[in-house]
């Protein structure tokens, strides 16, 4: 069984080749609105990204007040 | 006749047996007054363009989607300027401008094709609704986030809801306006071809070129037999748009989605 831990990998992972940014420069509990420099049209196509990659789906709402990457990361587990 | 036309926010172009409208007004085709002029020019050379063509394709040329529905920023501004009564009466007057447009290309005699990547809400959703198949890229997303400001689809999305999907997909997508990727949107029927990221317009063009092998007469009455246009319902639509709008709850959604400093507000 996948961990969060595993899920929050794949996560920063693909939002780092998606929007073209340094692995390394992505913290877990960071805004990552900031870290990735990204409006909320682009928030969906990322969450496009990740339900298309996890075989999930998540309600945008459940994405309100979500800037880190660990909760998104929970909200996404959730789903599994 | 016109079998091309460039304009500010649309053109079209006719080219062996399709037309394609392009939608191109930045940042992601809001519907407002020009976009509205444009496909009223659109839908009254319809008539002419359709006796060569036995396809329309709609698709849009912003990369954020395929529409995000109507120019909200320009219905506050304007409502801003207005005493209620005409604001609500200008409203009115739009709805049943866009209303004929719909209605026109979703009577159209020829199959009629959205292919769609991207945004697609509200207004666009509206717009994807009147096509006879939405072919959509794995990118796609819709919704129906008019109840976030306190309104409903006033474009025709409900009834043209209901006539195609399960009333309970209709009330998941009204009642949370949330949004459906498209892979949830391709199970519950709703898009007919699903594809790889960027390719809805391929597709697209693949699937009208299979379209023009067909006897043109037949399609065109296969579509009028199978597809009701449901006239009453969407003029209780707008009916019940208008009494909305005048509520308090609109002016400060509106207020709230034209204040906001992100550039494009669509999270929840």
């Amino acid at each position: 069984m996948t961990t969060e831990n595993k899920t929050l990998d794949e996560i920063m992972d693909l939002a780092a080749k998606h929007f073209k940014v340094s692995r390394d420069k992505l913290r877990p509990d960071e805004d990552f609105f900031k870290t990735l420099d990204i409006d909320s049209l682009q928030a969906l196509d990322l969450l496009t990204r990740l339900e298309n990659h996890f075989h999930v789906e998540l309600p945008d709402y459940e994405l309100q007040g979500v800037t880190d990457f660990r909760t998104l990361a929970g909200r996404i587990h959730a789903r599994l | 006749m016109t079998d091309r036309f460039q304009g500010e926010a649309i053109s079209w172009e006719l080219s062996s047996g399709v037309i394609e409208l392009t939608l191109h007004r930045g940042p992601c085709n809001e519907i407002g007054t020009l976009s509205l002029q444009e496909l009223e020019q659109f839908t009254e050379a319809l008539d002419d363009l359709s006796r060569q063509c036995h396809a329309l394709i709609i698709h849009s040329a912003m990369p954020a989607g395929f529409c995000a529905g109507a120019d909200l920023r320009e219905l506050y501004l304007r409502s801003q300027e207005m005493q209620k009564a005409q604001a609500v009466a200008g409203v009115r007057d739009f709805l049943e401008r866009i209303h004929s447009v719909l209605n026109t290309i979703d009577a159209a005699p020829l199959t009629t094709i959205a292919a769609i990547h991207g945004v697609t809400f509200g207004g666009g959703f509206e717009l994807a609704l009147v096509c006879d198949l939405i072919i959509a890229d794995k990118m796609a997303r819709f919704a129906f986030p008019e109840l976030r400001l306190g309104l409903i689809p006033g474009f025709g999305g409900i009834p043209r809801l209901k006539r195609d999907l399960g009333n309970a997909v209709v009330r998941d997508l009204l009642l949370t306006g949330r949004s459906l990727n498209a892979t949830r949107a391709h199970a519950v029927g709703l898009v007919s071809q699903l594809v790889a990221e960027g390719e809805a317009l391929r597709a697209a063009r693949a699937t009208a070129a299979q379209l023009g092998k067909f006897d043109r007469r037949t399609a065109i009455a296969a579509k009028k037999f199978i597809k009701p246009i449901p006239y009453h319902e969407l003029k209780q639509e707008i009916d019940l748009f208008c009494q909305l709008f005048t509520e308090p709850a609109v002016e400060a959604g509106l207020r709230k989605f034209v204040e906001s400093t992100d550039l494009q507000p669509y999270l929840p």
